[in-house]
């Protein structure tokens, strides 16, 4: 029997175990897969689209973007990964809504299904939708938007800063030339000289002062701060109503950080426009956004106000997550830390994510998936902590506790 | 001058002594008949670890960190200035008795990734350098190695594994194990955080600090991230274009940072409270590339304090309170 | 295992019925770096194919001769006669001066089988030489294959010392080694064979049967600069990986330090460029024996057999009998097709990244 134990599948904690996959396995998955996506590729490419097809209404008119339970998978040949796994969160008008999570937890690839850049054909948007408020007056469902019409609005209504300003830009253009491009592109009657008038005076906007000579450099002249302003000047170019920063100041010094971050600040009140923030820095999202939500392995476990998240948070994952930041209030001899890995984004369980780095990790968590729990209109959790079952546990427990503290 | 600063402190209680550390690349390697042009990526820096305590190395990119830490194991050849290490002149030894000395400072690297040979099962990356020193005998080679890993958190089983099976966090654990093995004195943390999540940062750092005080390690813990540098270090360096700007007890330079570049630095540093927004000191532009730096104080180009004599000399670095040293025309009388 | 290990099995068998988060731990098949490669190699339809397409051109040309020897008891140079029916070649009997009768038959008129069609006998007929075309393209796999394997493996080896130096002490070492090699690599290499076959056909103290391998010498000679610019371009990566920074500050010799850590990280890069190499030899040799500089006459070699239809010759040969050529061209394709596969499925399966 201990032979036989040596070859069965299990799970190992911190192990990619996609890797013990047998040939024939994968092959029945890459099957499968290809029929799935086929399928998906089949309904995306249809010709003749009508308007009424991806028309629908928003939930709150003041809402720029609406995320309502996207799913977006991606079939790989070791398996299914739910990379977001039924999202629903809203971006007002004018704010800045920070999406914060570790690596891998599904942040980036929810906003690439806003832009639908997931890659394809392994990426799939399986089910949810995502809408959006057009510039005319129009209610969009991006999920069902076929691809020309999406070219209306990517890079012109929706804009994106990427992490990394060094790959960003197109090594061989003019800077110039890059920014000239996207103005010609989506401004209707734009000339050239109408587009370098546009492009110097968005440089000018995100504080480059000497734009004219910048106009004129290859990329590889400026330092990574002034391409990644030129990445949000060029952003800016079509006034977009929303602009996806997708870690944004990762890869930049800390007092270049605070350039940026002052930088989008003062830009998104100047165009009207709301932010959606990704970043894995709570720092980051404390200092800018209006609301937050956080994200673990595909799923949202909290959302809030950034006041709410940040003084009264409630899902144990971002209770951790902030004490495990060192500098914070807590001077203890020994830092807290989350323990455990970051699961495995394949055959996820259908229990609580969390639940086996977490704490207060009770029997009802590892039976079924928590709800989403109301604290105030903005504030909610997904925890058993604070419903049901789950609840009644932690209210013997805190009993007990006291009546042993009594004894004592 | 900066020698005499430091020869006071010399002491055996060091278990590290830099002194006026340069390395200088040249630009181009067949100039002729012009001056050699060079980046000076590590012009001039001293400082002491003592045994047992952990010094943070702070500052951004490019500001020759990374490099100090290279440079300190011979890794890189040093231009001029000393290394002491354990009373041992590092700069004069030769290159065999180097490697026998290798184990005695070991270094744990910023990408878990590109830090294990991927071809090297687990046992053989932790323990290779082990049986090459014969740092125990052959007999508690294996009983050794797996003891080491249970102390840095790896399970047993990981013995026989291969790195392309775990995760960041695992491999920055074996990375660490690794240099663990040898028995350092001396060990240079060269950012092992910035390439790992925020929950997994903290537990690294909880390891380094348990080892710390079990076996009592002395640290050179380089990274560009304050706060984490605030909690591990008990003396802080801050470097700014490969010169060390101010450096002293971390009370001090958190609590009064003296020169306006660290002052920056620690205002810059995202706090994870809303509603300690804005009132930040934001440095105009960017970081003067090395090859050209500022004449005088490298930092004027960005300091908001900057007066005519900076332009014209170098301030030195000197000390104020006790083992705070700052370099900067602000304080100095002259 | 280890007695660590056999721990772990006992309490997963324990608790084996409950299904929970605990349900971690181990099995211990170690998947090592190889086995991957080798599951992804295997996983790639191609280079199925291709691993087919080589396995059978190996096993025909080396096993078939064996066979074609044991059975039919002759060799690639075994010339096939008709020999005409006794009866009508018969004379009449023949008076001798001592007053003896014999009998005797016109050997003299026995004709060579040449250009015969396909039969049992002669699977694929026979050449304008009377050769058997089926075993000759069996020989002819054998010398194509042992010569390219030798050229690519004496190639690398070359390639890998040289690179190697350069890669790993740099300064004037690389500047040397890489002079070299541009050097070779702007000499014209067929030009060069043509003239240096002629001159070692003129040394008569040459033997003609070693010609092909001088002129694979020289190959080699040519082709060791392509190993030594992967090498050196390898070493000068890899040696920027921190993990050859941690095996220096481990304190690691250098000569461990080169073959346990570099070398077997450089290995992938050429045994790829070494099998999409070995299909180019194969072609060489081919153009060199279409040419008549290579394998000398008896001897079979494909480029030689499809000589047999050079137009310059007369169209006949290559309008009526397509038995003699096209089998030869065929399999050249197969194996070059072959290595081809090989090499491009070890390259996704090294690096998976470079897929698509």
């Amino acid at each position: 029997m201990g032979l036989f134990d040596r070859f069965k599948t299990k799970k190992i904690e911190g192990v990619d175990d996609t890797m013990y996959l047998t040939l024939r396995e994968e092959r029945r998955i890459t099957k499968e897969n290809t029929k799935i996506i086929k399928e998906f590729e089949r309904q995306k490419n249809r010709k003749h689209v009508t308007e009424a097809e991806y028309l629908t209404q928003m939930r709150d008119p003041s809402n720029v973007v609406e995320f309502d339970n996207l799913h977006t998978y991606f079939f790989t040949e070791v398996g299914t990964v739910k990379a977001v796994n039924g999202v629903s969160f809203d971006i007002p008008q004018g704010k800045i809504v920070g999406v914060v999570g570790e690596s891998g937890c599904g942040k980036s690839v929810t906003s690439l299904s806003l832009m639908q850049l997931v890659q394809a054909p392994q990426g799939q948007i399986a089910d949810g939708s995502i809408r959006y408020q057009a510039g005319n007056g129009k209610c969009y469902d991006i999920t069902k938007m076929p691809k020309d019409q999406m070219l209306k609005i990517r890079g012109k209504e929706i804009a994106m800063i990427f992490q990394e300003p060094m790959t960003s830009l197109n090594p061989v253009f003019r800077i110039g030339e890059q920014m000239d491009e996207v103005v010609l592109l989506h401004v209707e009657g734009a000339t050239a000289e109408s587009a370098k008038a546009r492009s110097i005076e968005m440089l000018n906007l995100v504080g480059i002062a000497d734009e004219e000579k910048i106009y004129k450099n290859y990329p590889h002249e400026l330092s990574g701060g002034m391409r990644q302003r030129v990445m949000i000047a060029m952003a800016l170019a079509c006034d977009p109503r929303l602009i996806i920063a997708d870690e944004p100041t990762t890869a930049l010094d800390v007092t270049i950080q605070a350039q940026i971050l002052e930088l989008l600040r003062n830009v998104k009140d100047k165009i009207n426009g709301s932010i959606m923030l990704i970043t894995h820095d709570l720092g980051v999202i404390a200092e800018m956004a209006d609301n937050v939500v956080v994200m673990y392995a595909g799923r949202i476990i909290e959302q809030g106000t950034v006041h709410e998240i940040f003084k009264e948070p409630k899902h144990p994952y971002t209770i951790g997550l902030m004490k495990s930041k060192p500098g914070g209030k807590l001077k203890e001899d020994r830092l807290y830390s989350i323990k455990g890995q970051v699961p495995n984004p394949i055959n996820m369980p259908d229990f609580c994510y969390f639940c086996n780095r977490c704490d207060h990790a009770m029997n009802i968590c590892s039976k079924e998936y928590p709800n989403m729990v109301k604290f105030s209109p903005d504030h909610l959790t997904a925890c058993h902590l604070y419903y049901g079952e789950g609840l009644q546990e932690q209210n013997q427990k805190r009993m007990q506790n006291n009546q042993s503290e009594g004894k004592e | 001058m900066a020698i005499e600063l430091m020869n006071q402190n010399t002491s055996t209680e060091n278990i590290l002594e830099v002194h006026n550390l340069k390395k200088y690349y040249p630009l181009s390697k067949f100039s002729i008949g012009k001056r050699k042009a060079y980046v000076k990526a590590v012009d001039d820096v001293s400082f002491n670890i003592r045994k047992g305590t952990t010094m943070g190395l702070v500052g951004e990119s490019g500001c020759g960190k990374t490099t100090v830490g290279r440079t300190i194991l011979r890794l890189h050849d040093v231009t001029s200035g000393k290394v002491i290490f354990n009373g041992m002149d590092l700069s004069k030894v030769s290159s065999g008795q180097l490697r026998k000395m290798r184990p005695q400072m070991q270094m744990i690297f910023q990408d878990p990734y590109s830090s294990l040979s991927p071809r090297l099962p687990i046992g053989e990356i932790i323990g290779e350098a082990v049986k090459e020193h014969k740092i125990v005998p052959k007999s508690k080679y294996r009983s050794y190695i797996l003891k080491v890993m249970q102390d840095c958190g790896l399970q047993p089983q990981y013995f026989y594994r291969y790195p392309h099976e775990f995760s960041g966090g695992q491999r920055q654990r074996i990375s660490i194990a690794r240099a663990v093995a040898l028995k350092p004195k001396f060990i240079i943390c060269d950012e092992p955080l910035s390439a790992l999540d925020v929950s997994i940062q903290a537990q690294i750092i909880n390891l380094m600090k348990d080892l710390q005080e079990q076996y009592g390690y002395t640290y050179l813990f380089i990274s560009h991230d304050l706060s984490v540098v605030e909690y591990l270090s008990d003396t802080i360096g801050v470097m700014y274009l490969g010169s060390m700007v101010e450096i002293g007890k971390k009370k001090k330079i958190f609590s009064n940072p003296m020169h306006p570049y660290t002052k920056a630095l620690l205002s810059a540093v995202p706090k994870s409270n809303p509603d300690e927004k804005m009132n930040r000191i934001i440095l105009e532009g960017d970081i003067p590339s090395p090859i050209k730096p500022p004449s005088g104080c490298k930092f004027r180009t960005r300091c908001q304090y900057a007066m005519p004599v900076c332009a014209e000399k170098a301030p030195i670095l000197k000390e104020y309170e006790d083992g705070h040293k700052t370099a900067c025309h602000l304080y100095s009388q002259d | 295992m280890t007695i660590e290990n056999e721990k772990v099995v006992n309490q997963n068998g324990k608790d084996n019925n409950n299904v929970s988060v605990q349900e971690l731990e181990e099995r211990f098949r170690v998947i090592s770096p190889a086995r991957m490669v080798a599951k992804r190699f295997f996983k790639s339809k191609l280079s199925i194919v291709g691993l087919v397409m080589i396995v059978f051109v190996f096993l025909f040309s080396f096993i078939g001769p064996l066979i074609i020897d044991a059975t039919w008891g002759y060799g690639e140079i075994e010339v096939f006669r008709i020999s005409r029916n006794a009866a009508m070649i018969t004379t009449a009997d023949f008076r001798a001066p001592d007053g003896k009768v014999y009998n005797y038959y016109d050997k003299s008129q026995t004709t060579i089988l040449f250009k015969a069609p396909l039969s049992s006998d002669h699977w694929l007929g026979t050449d304008t030489s009377g050769f058997d075309i089926f075993t000759r393209l069996m020989y002819g796999g054998r010398i194509s294959l042992m010569i390219s394997f030798i050229v690519i493996f004496l190639e690398t080896f070359i390639g890998v010392i040289l690179g190697g130096l350069a890669g790993y002490f740099g300064k004037w070492v690389d500047q040397l080694v890489m002079r070299i090699v541009d050097i070779f690599a702007c000499l014209p290499g067929l030009p060069i064979l043509l003239v240096l076959s002629a001159a070692i056909s003129s040394i008569e103290s040459i033997p003609a049967e070693h010609r092909i391998y001088y002129l694979m010498a020289f190959i080699t000679l040519m082709g060791w600069t392509g190993v030594a610019r992967i090498v050196r371009g390898q070493i000068l990566m890899l040696r920027e990986q921190e993990y050859m920074l941690a095996a220096e500050t481990t304190g690691i010799k250098a000569i461990k330090r080169i073959f346990k850590h570099l070398v077997p990280n450089a290995m992938p890069q050429l045994i790829v460029s070494a099998t999409l190499g070995l299909g180019g030899v194969i072609l060489y040799e081919s153009t060199l024996s279409y040419l008549g500089l290579g394998v000398p006459f008896p001897r079979a070699a494909w480029g030689s057999m499809i000589a047999l239809a050079d137009p310059s010759k007369g169209q006949e040969i290559l309008a009526n009998y397509p038995n003699m050529w096209i089998p030869a061209g065929i399999l050249i394709v197969v194996t070059v097709l072959g290595f081809s596969f090989i090499g491009d499925g070890l390259r996704d399966a090294f690096d998976p990244r470079m897929k698509r």
